[in-house]
C-alpha cells in the first residue's frame, strides 16, 4: 500500500457493568448523547435493550415465513408431480391427484423448511460461525457470558473521540472502561 | 457444591420455589458448567456407561444376527408381520414427545419452570427418536435399500408411494428429529459460550469454542435468538403433535379390527405425552441425587411433571375405555371379537397388565405425597413406561394374531433376537444421554439465569 492513511487500530471503547439496570441506563443517555454505532453484551437477553440501542426489529419471521412456504410448495409440488406425471399408478380408476392423501407429508415439509430457514437466517444474519471478534478483547470479556454487562461504543461511530467517549462512559456508572484494540 | 443446606432440608420435604433461593449468576454459571468441566464423572456415571455399553454390544449383535441370517430370526410370521419392533419404535418415538412438549408447548405458554428441565428432555427426544428410528429400517428386510424411501431420480425411473402412510411416517420422523436437533443446538448456542469462556485447557476452550460459532452476547444478537426461539416453539408444537398422530395412522388408515379407529391419533399423542414425562421422570430422579441437582431441579418440578402425567394417564385410559365401548357399541362381529379377544384369549395378560400399569397406578398420582415422594415417583414412572410398551404390545399384536379368518389365527413369541435389538435399543439411548451428561451442560444456564433475574426483580418491586 502507498497510501500513507493510518490503520484503524482501535474497535472502540468499552464499559463494564454489573447489573442490567447500569447498562441500559448507560446505553439510554448514550443514545441521547448523540452515540449511534455501538453494542452492548450481556449474558442473558435484556428486554429494551436493542430497542435502546436503536436496532429496527429482526425480520426473521418473514425468512421463516418464506421457508415455511418454500417448504409446503416444494412438498406439495414434489408429490404431485410424482403422483400425476412422473409415475402415475391407475389403482382401480381413483383420481391420481388425491390430495388429501399428500396433506401428511406436505405439513412436514412444511414445518421442515420454516425451522431450516428460522436456524440458518439466524446464523447468517448474525454472521456466525464468526471465531474471532475484536471484542473478545475486552479485559474480563469472558464475564459476558457469567454476570457482568458490557457497552462499547465503537470507533466507526461519527463522533466518536477517544477522549469524549472516556468521559461519557467513565460517568455511566461503570466499573471499569478499557478501549479495545482491533 | 453451593446448595443451602437448609433449602435441600425443605426441598426433602416439601413443594418450594421452582429454584432453590439465594442463587447468583456466578453460582448458577458454576454450578452447572461445573458439572461438565471442573468434575471428575461420579462412579454411577462409569457404572451407567458399563452397562449401557454392554447393551449397546448386544444392539450390534443383533443387528449383526439380522445382517446375517434375514428377518427369519425374528419371532414374526403370517399373520403377525409386526412384532416387537413396531412395538419398540412406536413406545419410542411417544418417549420422545415429552422433550419438544417441555422446549416448545410450555414456553409458548410461559411456564418458567420448564427452563430446570428442558434441555435434558430435548436430548432425550433426540435419542430416543433416533432409536426409534432403527427399528422401521431394519424391519425392511434389506435396511441396505433404505434410501429408496427418498424421492430421488434413479436409473430404475421409480418414485415412492405418497400415499402410503409408511411415506408419511419416513417424512414426519424425518423432520421431526432434525427439527428437535436444530432447536436443541440454538437452545445451546449461549451456554456453548459459557463453556467456552470457563472452560481452562486449550482443547475444551477451542472444541467449544467451535461450537459456540463466536457468540458474544451482543444485544442485537440476542434479539435475533429470542425470535429464532419463539419461531421454533411455534413450529415444533404442531410437530410434535402431528408426528404420533402419523405414527397412529399407520394402523389406523388398515382394516385390522382394533387398528381401524378414528380415536388413535388424538390417543396416540395423549399415550406419547404420557410416556414420555415417565421416561423424563425415570431419568431425571436418579441424575438429579447422583449430581446433587435438588437445587434446580426441586419438588416443584416433579410435582408438576406428576400432574401432566396424571392428566394425560387419564386421557388414555378414557381411549382404552372408547375402545372397549366401541367395540361392543359398533355390534361388528370382528370388532366385538377383537374386544373379547383382548380380555381373554392368550394375551389376556398383556391386556390386564397393561389396565394394571396405566388404568390403576397412575391414580396414586392423585396424592401430593406420593407426587413429593422421589421414590415413589420414580417407581410409578418405571411402571407408566412398562404399561405404555405394553399398550403397544396390545395394539400390535392382539389386533394381528386373530383376524377375519380362523383359519389363519397364529401366535407370536418374540425370539431373542427381538429381545436383543430392544436391549441394544436401551443401551444406545442410555449411552447417547450419558456423553450428553458429561460434554455439554444438562441445564440451560442462561434460561435459569433469566428466570432467577425475573425472581430478583419480582422481589425489588
Amino acid at each position: 500500500m502507498s497510501t500513507e492513511q493510518p490503520i484503524a487500530t482501535l474497535h472502540g471503547i468499552c464499559a463494564e457493568y454489573t447489573s442490567d439496570t447500569s447498562l441500559l441506563a448507560a446505553a439510554r443517555s448514550a443514545r441521547v448523547a448523540g452515540y449511534t454505532v455501538m453494542d452492548a453484551y450481556s449474558p442473558v437477553p435484556v428486554h429494551g435493550l436493542h430497542e435502546t440501542l436503536g436496532g429496527k426489529r429482526t425480520k426473521l419471521p418473514l425468512v421463516t415465513l418464506l421457508g415455511a412456504l418454500g417448504g409446503l410448495t416444494g412438498g406439495l409440488g414434489l408429490q404431485i408431480w410424482v403422483s400425476v406425471i412422473a409415475y402415475p399408478i391407475n389403482v382401480g380408476g381413483r383420481p391420481l391427484l388425491s390430495w388429501a392423501a399428500f396433506f401428511p407429508v406436505t405439513f412436514a415439509c412444511t414445518i421442515l423448511g420454516g425451522s431450516l430457514a428460522t436456524l440458518l437466517g439466524m446464523l447468517i444474519m448474525n454472521n456466525f460461525p464468526e471465531p474471532y471478534h475484536p471484542i473478545f478483547n475486552t479485559p474480563n470479556f469472558e464475564a459476558a457470558s457469567k454476570d457482568r454487562y458490557f457497552l462499547c461504543i465503537e470507533a466507526a461511530d461519527p463522533r466518536f473521540e477517544v477522549g469524549a467517549v472516556q468521559t461519557f462512559l467513565a460517568g455511566t456508572n461503570a466499573v471499569a472502561v478499557s478501549e479495545v484494540d482491533v | 457444591m453451593a446448595v443451602d443446606p437448609q433449602f435441600r432440608e425443605q426441598a426433602l420435604g416439601q413443594v418450594g420455589d421452582m429454584l432453590a433461593p439465594g442463587q447468583t449468576f456466578a453460582s448458577i454459571d458454576q454450578d452447572i458448567t461445573g458439572l461438565v468441566l471442573n468434575k471428575k464423572a461420579p462412579k454411577a456415571w462409569w457404572l451407567a456407561i458399563f452397562v449401557s455399553g454392554i447393551l449397546l454390544g448386544f444392539l450390534m449383535l443383533a443387528i449383526s444376527g439380522l445382517m446375517f441370517y434375514g428377518l427369519g430370526i425374528w419371532g414374526i410370521n403370517t399373520p403377525v408381520g409386526w412384532g416387537i419392533a413396531i412395538v419398540n419404535m412406536v413406545w419410542w418415538i411417544g418417549i420422545g414427545h415429552a422433550g419438544t412438549l417441555i422446549s416448545a408447548i410450555l414456553f409458548l405458554f410461559g411456564q418458567n419452570w420448564r427452563v430446570s428441565i428442558n434441555r435434558f428432555a430435548e436430548a432425550m427426544t433426540i435419542f430416543a427418536v433416533s432409536a426409534a428410528g432403527l427399528f422401521p429400517v431394519l424391519h425392511l428386510g434389506r435396511p441396505w435399500m433404505v434410501y429408496w424411501f427418498f424421492p430421488y431420480p434413479n436409473t430404475l425411473n421409480m418414485w415412492p408411494q405418497f400415499r402410503s402412510p409408511l411415506m408419511w411416517d419416513v417424512f414426519a420422523i424425518s423432520a421431526y428429529v432434525l427439527t428437535s436437533a436444530m432447536f436443541w443446538y440454538l437452545g445451546m448456542i449461549p451456554d456453548l459460550a459459557s463453556m467456552r469462556d470457563r472452560a481452562k485447557p486449550k482443547i475444551q476452550k477451542v472444541l467449544y469454542g467451535i461450537h459456540a460459532l463466536g457468540w458474544r452476547g451482543s444485544a442485537l444478537h440476542w434479539h435475533r435468538y429470542e425470535v429464532a426461539y419463539t419461531l421454533f416453539a411455534g413450529l415444533a408444537t404442531p410437530l410434535v403433535i402431528s408426528v404420533h398422530s402419523i405414527v397412529a395412522l399407520d394402523f389406523a388408515t388398515s382394516l385390522i379390527p382394533g387398528w381401524h379407529t378414528t380415536i388413535f391419533p388424538p390417543y396416540f399423542v395423549a399415550g406419547a405425552v404420557f410416556s414420555g414425562f415417565a421416561m423424563v421422570l425415570t431419568l431425571l430422579i436418579p441424575v438429579r441425587r447422583v449430581y446433587g441437582l435438588q437445587h434446580f431441579i426441586t419438588l416443584r418440578h416433579i410435582d408438576n411433571m406428576s400432574k401432566i402425567m396424571l392428566a394425560t394417564g387419564l386421557m388414555v385410559f378414557y381411549g382404552y375405555l372408547n375402545e372397549v365401548f366401541f367395540g361392543w357399541y359398533s355390534a361388528h362381529e370382528y370388532e366385538m371379537y377383537m374386544i373379547w379377544n383382548r380380555m381373554t384369549g392368550p394375551y389376556a395378560w398383556s391386556f390386564w397388565l397393561l389396565i394394571f400399569c396405566n388404568g390403576v397406578v397412575p391414580q396414586l398420582l392423585w396424592s401430593k405425597r406420593v407426587r413429593t415422594n422421589t421414590i415413589a415417583i420414580f417407581c410409578i414412572a418405571i411402571v407408566i413406561n412398562i404399561g405404555m410398551w405394553l399398550e403397544r404390545f396390545v395394539i400390535v399384536v392382539t389386533s394381528l394374531h386373530r383376524d377375519f379368518l380362523p383359519s389363519s389365527w397364529g401366535m407370536y413369541t418374540p425370539t431373542f433376537w427381538d429381545w436383543a435389538l430392544f436391549l441394544g435399543s436401551i443401551g444406545f439411548f442410555a449411552f447417547a444421554l450419558l456423553l450428553f451428561i458429561r460434554w455439554v451442560p444438562m441445564i440451560s444456564i442462561f434460561e435459569v439465569k433469566e428466570v432467577v433475574h425475573k425472581m430478583e426483580h419480582k422481589h425489588e418491586a
